[in-house]
């Protein structure tokens, strides 16, 4: 057994109700590490053979929650989240800030995997090696605090009844889902805390779909026995100390962005990203510090940046409003890309978004796409069941959020995620208005913008990346340098947060592998033995894709068409990005990542990775 | 020269907690030589997200826990005047916990005895890396003569102050 690892996952058939432990072998556990890339990995082991034909939200997905050997070790805890994901049709590993991979991991497990679909709603509560499937009716309807509250209450009187001399039980970690869940709309989170979300992907929806509204974990072991203890000590307080001597990163978090990212690098979306300029100082991160958050620091396990911050709004019509900062993210997606620029009313929307599980990122840009079809008249107030969508207003935007996640009338439709919602309504309006949907493979794209040419992501960032619109997994050249999509899968199957890897010297990550593995790693033998698998598994499960679509290559490797418009104002007014050079690098990166020029992976590639069977399933691709 | 005698407290401030639970490593890594929240002597309770406090031993003046111990396996140390409990006589019979105003002491997860904050023998690892990241929860102070005992409070009603300064009138909904 490889050091670093609880040495066993828990498995649940939820049609069966059966509950076994399974293991892998350390070969698979060398190449594929944990998180993301054992995700991509059980996938294709599983339904490879059958992928086009899985639906997301049958009962036939594996839904899966797994760690990584750095999870608790490296400063930031996460838990990675996937299966066969309902917008991409792919596999993301999508990843989520807390305390559930810790607790998982002194529980004894270093991951969960779910099949099958209940027949009455259900929670899964583990307290070490006693696991059991709970009734979750009294919960099923509920909003996230509402949910969290009633089960954490209930989860501590279980524990205290069957052990009454303990003293106190801490809360265990739970991960849920919200009414958008259970309802499977396409842009449902898996939820952590509150504010907390694993949002690309939309692996809310299979939770939902699967009638399992939360899985709550108490472990009260330690993590698993490492390689070097004393190394690994100096190596969390090395990333610590990196992070201390960024104080205002530290101090805001992500929050300064929502005003800097508009107004100095004119990469935010604003208005649907018929903009990405705005220099809106009462949008400025000193607005709200001053205005809405009571605290400061905000961490998950072991982190040293506390890039979160609580927020809540005290006065006004949005009074009792509670979310995190908001992060970058949500303030963007449900600021300026909404015409949105207040505190108050970010927060307000965020914490409406999160209550009903939904994903900010995702749900804003179908709420700003849809803004954008009634600015042009495609839609009308009728066909939004009478919500005037104005740029701004913040309560009508609220309104159609509740309509998503109860899937009620227009809400419906826009459940489906902006790609799907957009051929329905082109189908609906005889019109095309793919145009409008900022979005790639399926997944809306992070509030990264590529015109202006000054923010972090390439132009092919999204273009190429296996998990779509997600811009914390971004496809960058060299394809083995520090930047590639391939490292961000060592983040995603090591499991931790980046966020306490900026600035870090690049070979840290590699050496905090060896101390908690004992097992070296090279970053070159990390790009071209073993995280490349990782990226054909998924390339080449998001290509063979359905049951109801399929992406092409040639179709759908590029840009969504609003990022080839120029910039409309701003210091970059005019800038915008060449389809040539998209081209041209696209072709690059096909090449360095052993795909044809179709962009299907090579059976070249493939078989020089020893992966003969998904050169054979790829074989029609190629035709 | 040999070391004085000076008893220590750790004065605490909860609402700078970010539940970081950097204190929790700190102090299993130093008592157990493993990362093991269950069994920290300091132990982060989140009963509401955003509330995040770290619950341990306020050694309090008149020390009930010390007095209820049906067979002497808990001690004050003359050093640092914390709560020492020897592992070998203690039987996990919970009465501490029964009478401590703040249901403070646990059981440890895999022994058989309960574990209480050492105080590190006067140099608590937990304020330590409180200190280094500058959130300041906890701080070392000498220990004079104050009603120490008003910070032995259960996790419920330390929940239920801290949600009421932070969330308001809603924060009742979670408590």
């Amino acid at each position: 057994m490889i050091l670093g690892y609880a040495g066993k996952f828990l498995e649940v058939n939820l049609s069966t109700r059966k509950i076994k432990e399974v293991t892998f072998a350390d070969e698979v556990l060398k190449d594929y590490v944990g998180g993301r890339g054992l995700a991509a990995k059980i996938l294709w082991d599983r339904l490879g053979d059958r992928w086009e034909t899985v639906d997301p939200l049958g009962p036939e997905n594996v839904l899966l929650f797994l760690t990584g050997p750095l999870t608790g070790f490296f400063p930031g805890g996460r838990i990675c989240v996937s299966g066969k994901s309902p917008q991409s049709n792919g596999v993301v590993g999508s990843t989520v800030g807390g305390e559930f991979g810790v607790e998982l991991r002194c529980a004894g497990y270093d991951g969960i995997i779910v099949t099958g679909k209940s027949e009455k709603p259900v929670y899964l509560f583990i307290k070490d090696s006693d696991v059991e499937l709970r009734d979750a009716s009294h919960v099923w309807g509920k909003d996230a605090k509402q949910t969290m509250t009633r089960l954490t209450r209930e989860c501590r009187e279980l524990l205290r009844k069957r052990y009454p001399l303990y003293g106190e039980w801490k809360e265990p970690a739970m991960v849920y889902i919200g009414p958008a869940g259970e309802n499977k709309v396409r842009t449902a989170v898996v939820a952590a805390k509150w504010a907390h979300a694993a949002g690309y992907g939309g692996y809310g929806a299979v939770m939902g779909s699967k009638r399992l509204k939360a899985v709550a974990v108490k472990g009260t072991g330690p993590l698993p026995a490492v390689a070097d203890m004393r190394k690994v000590e100096r190596l969390m307080q090395e990333v610590c100390e990196n992070v201390y001597e960024n104080v205002l990163w530290r101090r805001w978090g992500t929050g300064s962005a929502g005003y800097e990212v508009g107004a100095k690098t004119s990469s935010e979306p604003v208005r649907n990203w018929q903009d990405e300029w705005h220099d809106e100082r009462s949008f400025g991160v000193d607005q709200f510090e001053d205005r809405v958050w009571v605290k400061q620091c905000w961490s998950d396990f072991g982190c040293p940046t506390n890039c979160l911050k609580v927020a809540v709004v005290k006065t006004g019509k949005f009074k009792g409003a509670i979310t995190d900062n908001p992060d970058y993210e949500l303030q963007a997606y449900l600021g300026p890309n909404l015409g949105i620029f207040t505190p108050e009313e970010n927060v307000f929307l965020a914490s409406v978004i999160d209550d009903l599980g939904l994903c900010g990122i995702q749900t804003g840009n179908v709420l700003g796409f849809a803004a954008e079809l009634f600015q042009r008249g495609i839609l009308t107030k009728t066909d939004l069941d009478g919500v005037e969508l104005k740029w701004g207003d913040a309560e009508a935007f609220a309104a159609l959020a509740r309509k998503i996640a109860f899937r009620e009338g227009i809400g419906d439709l826009l459940a489906e995620g902006t790609y799907r919602a957009a051929l329905k309504i082109g189908e609906m309006k005889k019109t095309d208005v793919l145009p409008y949907a900022v979005q790639a493979k399926g997944i809306s794209i992070g509030a990264h913008g590529i015109r202006s040419g000054k923010d972090y992501p390439s132009i092919i960032a999204y273009v190429c990346s296996v998990q779509g619109g997600d811009h914390t997994s971004t496809a960058n050249l060299p394809l083995d340098g520090g930047e590639s999509e391939l490292m961000e899968i060592f983040n995603d199957s090591g499991v931790y947060c980046n966020f306490n890897s900026f600035g870090l010297r690049r070979n840290l990550r590699f050496e905090f592998y060896k101390a908690v593995t004992g097992l070296k790693l090279t970053q070159k033998e990390w790009c071209n033995k073993r995280a490349i698998k990782t990226l054909q598994l998924q390339r080449a499960m998001l290509l063979l894709g359905g049951p109801d679509l399929k992406w092409k290559p040639k179709v759908d490797d590029t840009n969504p068409p609003r990022f080839y418009e120029p910039l409309p104002s701003g210091p970059y007014k005019g800038k915008s990005t060449s389809k040539e050079d998209v081209e041209k690098e696209v072709k690059k990166y096909y090449r360095a990542a052993g795909w044809d020029k179709n962009g299907v992976p090579t059976t070249k590639a493939l078989r020089k990775l020893g992966m003969l069977d998904v050169d054979k399933a790829l074989e029609k691709l190629r035709a | 020269m040999p070391k004085k005698k000076e008893p220590v407290w750790i004065a605490r401030e909860f609402t700078k907690c970010s539940g970081c639970r950097k204190c929790e490593i700190a102090c299993s890594l130093h008592h157990e030589k493993r990362i093991w929240p269950e069994a920290s002597r300091i132990r982060v309770f989140m009963l509401v997200p955003g509330v995040e406090f770290p619950h341990f031993c306020a050694q309090c003046e008149d020390y009930p826990c010390v007095k209820a111990c049906p067979v002497n396996a808990l001690s004050v140390s003359d050093k640092t005047g914390a709560v020492l409990v020897n592992a070998d006589a203690c039987t996990a019979c919970g009465k501490c916990i029964m009478v401590c105003p703040g249901r403070i002491p646990h059981m440890h997860p895999t022994e058989k005895h309960v574990v209480i904050c050492d105080l590190c023998d006067g140099n608590p690892q937990c304020v330590k890396v409180c200190q280094e990241g500058e959130w300041n929860v906890l701080r070392k102070i000498p220990r004079k003569n104050i009603a120490y005992k008003l910070y032995a409070r259960k996790p419920e009603e330390v929940t239920r102050d801290l949600c009421a300064k932070f969330y308001g009138e809603k924060g009742e909904e979670f408590t």
